[in-house]
């Protein structure tokens, strides 16, 4: 019977990728490889101010002297980053003013990841910045938003139009000294989004970025700069694809967040990387630093991410809780399945006084897969009455797979509560008998077991992301059943 | 990974420490074709290659032994008393605390009778310098095998450990009485110790085994001890470890405990003084059926370090282990809490539990904790938890109402977060005089003084709070 | 006949614990099954609903006259068999209503039905809901995390009144309730009898059948059925307790 589970967990984790397939755009790309002339040539094709340059090659000469993390729970064949395609645009790219300039192609490849560039179309109130491979093909409701003082735009846009912002945060929370694949992103990045809500300003509509690697053999390196004004309150999701190729490509993005005094900054991410065969061949490598500085008195920011995609994933999602009163907020539920093997978690560091932290994470393994989760909390000598509590707990589906959990307390102030608790767990023979009995087929109470598991979380998701995470998280692990 | 300005760091004492061993290398090795004198080989082959410990590692970040690694050390290859009166040194007289006491000075065996002693029921207990000589067949069945590999204090521990504590229970023997073992470090000049300790249960035997170490003068010493512990099938071992040496003394203390199916292990350890401690518990469970219970509290003021690193590796199924940890850290204290629990592929129904509670009391003490679950099979309950707290203000204020002064209540509130662990504790003698010790700990009053661990020639009987204990 | 239950012997890890059972019910009838504890009344509740473990070994259980000891649980529930759990089993983060609108499809399609909608589901729940006199609160509620006793109890009634089965069998669910939840608890299972569909109930005390009036009533003991009778068996059980169908048995072999 035990034989018979594993067929039904077999069957249910073993679901092919739907956003697997690949537009035939024309598409511009410069020759492989990783050097100072390349990083030079892609600044010139960006057309950007000198600052800029500078910037990336003091990033990249000090990459140069770092070495590839290894103390993360992950184990990949190294990435000849020579190999790499560090800039691929589609072509006829150029200013878009109306969307009969873009390629249709790309119009129906968005089509059919269920996202409309076109405004009209859209049921939902969603602004959508487009990326595929390294820029930004196009960003909906422009207009409507500068109406209120919100600037949404890709961020090469941003570097045009305001490099006095660019140049007042860029780098400010995660420093190109920061970690490796920072590094390197620093050095090489192409595009990626810039927002800026100005004070006092609610967004009246989610803005959103779509991420899309198209062309063979590119890696992807993005960067999003998000800056809350005093008061204000943004919502931002963020998703991504990629086709389905035998070889790794690497996504190395940076994502760094400044939040004001009184502001709020909710960002979700449902991560649908290809994430490799059944045999665990190909898929991407998803190395990104996240981190949001809650730098004003009674800043908030909430971190949401569905991690299912990725061969590989190393990404901690980090508040730096400056600001008295700042609160932060982690919430995760991440599935591996095959080959898969996710390293993820987060950091959360108090500095202020009454700084509040909470983490919740579901880590749910079938396969041979491989999910830990990696956290840190710090209390800094200062950080008088500052909270945190955590709660991570393992789903385990089959006996193929591993659930870690590698927390890290440390604190050093004495009016601080820290609380971290943690379980590991299978679904029970009780439980799917309960559903049986009910007429619900194995495939199907697993589905529905994983996703109550998992509720939590994607509670926390606006509307429109919760119901794609969720069906998701079917794909990824139940069939077709709804 | 190498950090080559720590590593130029580390040359002096590790340098010396090669050259000393090539200069004794008859002494230290003995009989050259002994299985003994080639695993001490290979592991000075190995430390020689591996040194000291990368201060960056993820193992050490968060315990700074460069001070120590930088001092100058003394070795003792030959046993001497140095005219320390050794009976005078060694005597414990806790109240009912009826023990067989073995002892060690500088990790040297100290029997003015003989050095080692086989007991009418066959339990064998003495010097292991003298059990090599006297029983080379349970010392090469057994010593290295529970160790960890490519430990880089172990392998230095193996290399130059020349005596230390040999105990041996024979199959179905009980033995009554609990064998205590104290290990004093009296010495004019800096001093380095490695000794060495092997006990053996047999299949059904039972031991009470309690390891106390002191350093009665307030001379810099650094001790690396390796213990470790063998529990056949059905075995049972009830250990206690008690810490409470001067602010000068580093103490690296690594046990090691290999079980066999349906074993039973209990460890406790209570920590409440030295200047840096760091154990390193390995409990191998190996065999199905086997249960461990991992315990220790620490108490830390001043300057004092203490690092509890608790690796427990259930390799087979059926096995249930759960692990306590308390502190409270005053003034400028750190502490380290490190725990890995491995469930491996087979290692089915597993039960695994982790904790490990802090309280801070000022501002300038830390507590870094890291409770680690790394799990392959999928039948297991597992759960770990830590916390950073303080102490409950609403029981502060509870007792305050009573009319408890506020630094009593303090105390009393200190006293019932360690005594969880004290409770622990299963012979009644022990505990009580624990108890006594941790209450003058928090008094203030514990110091590290002349005699062993237990003060037992100073009894404080009358310790006690100015209020009723019963209230907590 | 609905269910006639033959010869049946049933052994978990190698211990037998229904030797030998008979038992038949037709449609349109109330069985009470009755006993002292550890006498397989569970096993049998749990052997029918096709739970995983236990082990026939001779005998067979004909359901609607077909041999269903090869269906699996899922297959059974949506033949109409439904096991009232003595000790349901908490389902975090999956909401009542969640649940049922799964299982109802789930069982639907089985059947070859169209699914029902959103609204259409709903209109049937609220109206099941008067019948156990559930509070609207609790089907938002995960499946019996945090319930009460009673809450537990009062869901499977709910539940087995929403899915409708042709055999229900409900293993002590008077079980640690008060006197209230029982009343509503029997008062759902009374309104919820037809001529086309069966209960038996399962319990230790008469307690139950001052509320359901059952046609049978059978007294389970080790492994067998060793008395059956009328509702007024039960009175006499509860009066002369189980002590004396123990020396009945001794005096009969």
């Amino acid at each position: 019977m035990a034989k018979d589970k594993d067929k039904i967990i077999d069957k249910v984790t073993g679901d092919d990728y739907k956003y697997g397939f690949y537009t035939d755009i024309e598409t511009e790309t410069i020759p492989p490889g990783l050097n100072e002339d390349i990083i030079r040539l892609i600044s010139k094709k960006k057309n950007e101010p000198e600052f800029l340059l500078e910037f990336r090659l003091k990033a990249y000469r000090h990459f140069l002297k770092l070495q590839e993390p290894k103390w993360a729970h992950l184990k990949y064949p190294p990435v000849n980053l020579q190999d790499i395609i560090y800039y691929a645009a589609p072509k006829k790219q150029k200013e878009f003013d109306s969307l009969d300039e873009v390629d249709p192609e790309l119009l129906d490849t968005f089509n059919k990841l269920g996202i409309s560039l076109e405004e009209q179309k859209q049921l939902s109130g969603v602004a959508v910045d487009a990326i595929v491979d390294s820029v930004s093909v196009k960003t909906t409701f422009q207009d409507t938003l500068s109406k209120h003082g919100i600037i949404f735009c890709s961020f090469s846009e941003a570097v045009q139009n305001h490099p006095d912002l660019i140049k007042k945060y860029m780098a400010k929370v995660v420093p190109y000294t920061d970690n490796y694949y920072a590094a390197l992103n620093s050095a090489v990045f192409t595009d990626g989004s810039f927002c800026y809500i100005p004070k006092g300003v609610r967004c009246p509509i989610e803005l959103s970025t779509y991420f899309r690697i198209n062309a063979a053999k590119t890696g992807q390196f993005e960067r999003t700069l998000i800056i809350a004004d005093e008061g204000s309150y943004v919502s931002y999701l963020e998703g991504c694809t990629a086709p389905q190729r035998d070889e790794n490509q690497l996504h190395a993005a940076i994502v760094e967040i400044i939040v004001m005094n009184d502001a709020e900054v909710k960002y979700s991410t449902v991560q649908n990387w290809y994430p490799g065969n059944k045999k665990g061949k190909g898929g991407i490598y998803n190395f990104v630093t996240k981190r949001a500085l809650c730098k004003g008195k009674n800043s908030k920011v909430s971190w949401t991410q569905v991690e299912t995609g990725s061969a590989v994933t190393w990404k901690y999602p980090a508040c730096v809780l400056k600001g008295d009163n700042s609160v932060g907020e982690f919430y995760s539920v991440a599935v591996t399945n095959n080959y898969q093997q996710a390293d993820t978690g987060t950091k959360m560091i108090h500095i202020g006084k009454n700084t509040k932290s909470t983490i919740i994470s579901k880590g749910i393994s079938a396969g041979k897969s491989n999910n830990s989760y990696r956290g840190l909390v710090k209390v800094a000598k200062k950080a008088e009455n500052s909270r945190n509590y955590s709660q991570c707990d393992s789903l385990l589906l089959g006996d193929k797979c591993g659930a870690h959990t590698f927390p890290h307390i440390n604190t050093n102030n004495k009016s601080s509560i820290v609380e971290h608790e943690a379980t590991t767990s299978k679904i029970s023979e009780e439980q799917l008998f309960y559903c049986n009995q009910r007429g619900i087929s194995t495939e199907s109470a697993i589905g529905l077991i994983v996703n109550g598991y998992a509720k939590e979380v994607l509670n926390k998701l606006p509307m429109e992301f919760a119901v794609e995470a969720q069906k998701l998280l079917q794909i990824t692990l139940e069939g077709s059943v709804g | 990974m190498t950090n080559s300005k720590d590593e130029i760091k580390n040359i002096p004492l590790k340098e010396k420490l090669i050259l000393t061993f090539e200069e004794n290398s008859e002494k230290l090795l003995g009989k050259k074709t002994s299985h003994i004198s080639k695993i001490k080989q290979k592991a000075f082959e190995n430390f020689k290659k591996i040194g000291f410990p990368d201060p960056k590692s993820q193992a050490w970040k968060n315990t700074d032994l460069s001070e120590v690694l930088s001092k100058d050390y003394e070795q003792l290859f030959n046993f001497s008393t140095e005219g320390t009166n050794v009976e005078e040194l060694f005597q414990c007289d806790i109240h009912n605390f009826d023990t067989h006491i073995v002892s060690l000075l500088n990790g040297w065996y100290v029997n003015p009778s003989e050095q080692i002693t086989k007991m009418p029921d066959g339990t064998i207990v003495g010097s292991l310098a003298k059990a090599t000589e006297e029983y080379p067949e349970l010392i090469e069945k057994y010593f290295g095998k529970a160790q960890n590999k490519n430990n880089n204090f172990t392998e230095l521990n193996t290399a130059f450990s020349q005596d230390g504590i040999f105990i041996f229970v024979p199959d179905g023997v009980e033995v009554l009485k609990p064998i205590q073992m104290v290990s004093i470090i009296n010495h004019e000049k800096n001093l380095l110790v490695n000794h060495r300790n092997l006990i053996i249960l047999g299949k059904n035997s039972k031991l009470t085994f309690v390891q106390c170490d002191d350093a009665i003068n307030h001379q810099t010493s650094f001790t690396n001890t390796v213990t470790e512990f063998f529990l056949e099938e059905n075995s049972n071992l009830d250990h206690y470890k008690l810490q409470n040496l001067n602010n000068n003394s580093s103490l690296l203390n690594s046990t090691y405990f290999k079980q066999e199916k349906d074993s039973n292990l209990s460890t406790n350890s209570i920590i409440l003084n030295g200047g840096i401690i760091r154990n390193n518990y390995h409990v191998n469970l190996d065999g199905e059926g086997c249960n461990s219970e991992i315990y220790g509290v620490y108490l830390m003021d001043r300057k004092q370090h203490v690092d509890n690193q608790v690796y427990v590796d259930h390799a087979k199924p059926n096995c249930t282990s759960s692990q306590l940890f308390k502190g409270i850290l005053d003034e400028q204290a750190s502490g380290v809490f490190n725990g890995h629990v491995l469930v491996r592929r087979d290692a089915q129904k597993t039960s695994a539990f982790q904790t490990n509670r802090n309280i801070l009391l000022t501002n300038e003490a830390s507590i870094d904790t890291q409770p680690f679950l790394e799990i392959y099979a999928d039948d297991v309950k597992c759960s770990h938890g830590a916390t950073v707290g303080q102490l409950d203000e609403e029981a502060m204020f509870y007792l305050r109402s009573r009319g408890i002064g506020e630094k009593n209540a303090r105390m009393l509130l200190m006293y019932a977060y360690a005594a969880e662990i004290i409770e622990k504790i299963s012979i009644e003698a022990l505990q009580l005089r624990i108890d006594d010790m941790v209450k003058k700990r928090l008094r203030g009053e514990l110091s590290v003084c002349d005699k062993c661990v237990l003060h037992c020639s100073k009894p404080d009987k009358e310790i006690s709070f100015d209020i009723d204990m019963s209230k907590v | 006949m609905l269910l006639n239950i033959r010869n049946l012997h049933v052994s978990i890890e190698g211990k037998e614990i229904i030797k030998g059972l008979d038992l038949s019910v037709n449609n349109g009838e109330v069985h009470a099954i009755m006993g002292p504890n550890g006498t397989g009344k569970s096993t049998l509740a749990a052997v029918v609903a096709g739970k995983e473990g236990y082990e026939i070994t001779e005998g067979e259980i004909l359901y609607k006259g077909k041999d269903i000891t090869d269906l699996s649980p899922e297959e059974r529930a949506c033949e109409g068999i439904f096991l009232g759990f003595q000790y349901p089993v908490e389902i975090p983060g999956v909401s009542i209503t969640n649940f049922m609108r799964t299982a109802i499809n789930e069982q639907r399609e089985y059947k070859g039905l169209k699914s029902l909608t959103a609204s259409e589901f709903l209109a049937k729940m609220e109206d099941k809901k008067k019948l156990v006199e559930i509070q609207s609160k609790l089907t938002n509620r995960s499946v019996n995390s945090g319930f009460s006793g009673g809450e537990k109890k009062k869901n499977e009634i709910f539940q087995m009144a929403l899915l409708e089965p042709t055999m229900a069998i409900l293993d002590e669910t008077d079980s640690g309730l008060d006197i209230d939840a029982l009343r509503i608890v029997a008062n759902g299972i009374n309104k919820l009898r037809t001529e086309e569909n069966a209960t038996i109930v399962i319990t230790h005390y008469q307690r139950l059948l001052d509320y359901i009036i059952p046609d049978f009533v059978h007294v389970l003991f080790e492994g067998k059925i060793v008395k059956s009778g009328g509702k007024n068996l039960a009175l006499e059980l509860e009066e002369k307790g189980y002590e004396w169908i123990k020396e009945e048995v001794e005096r009969m072999s």
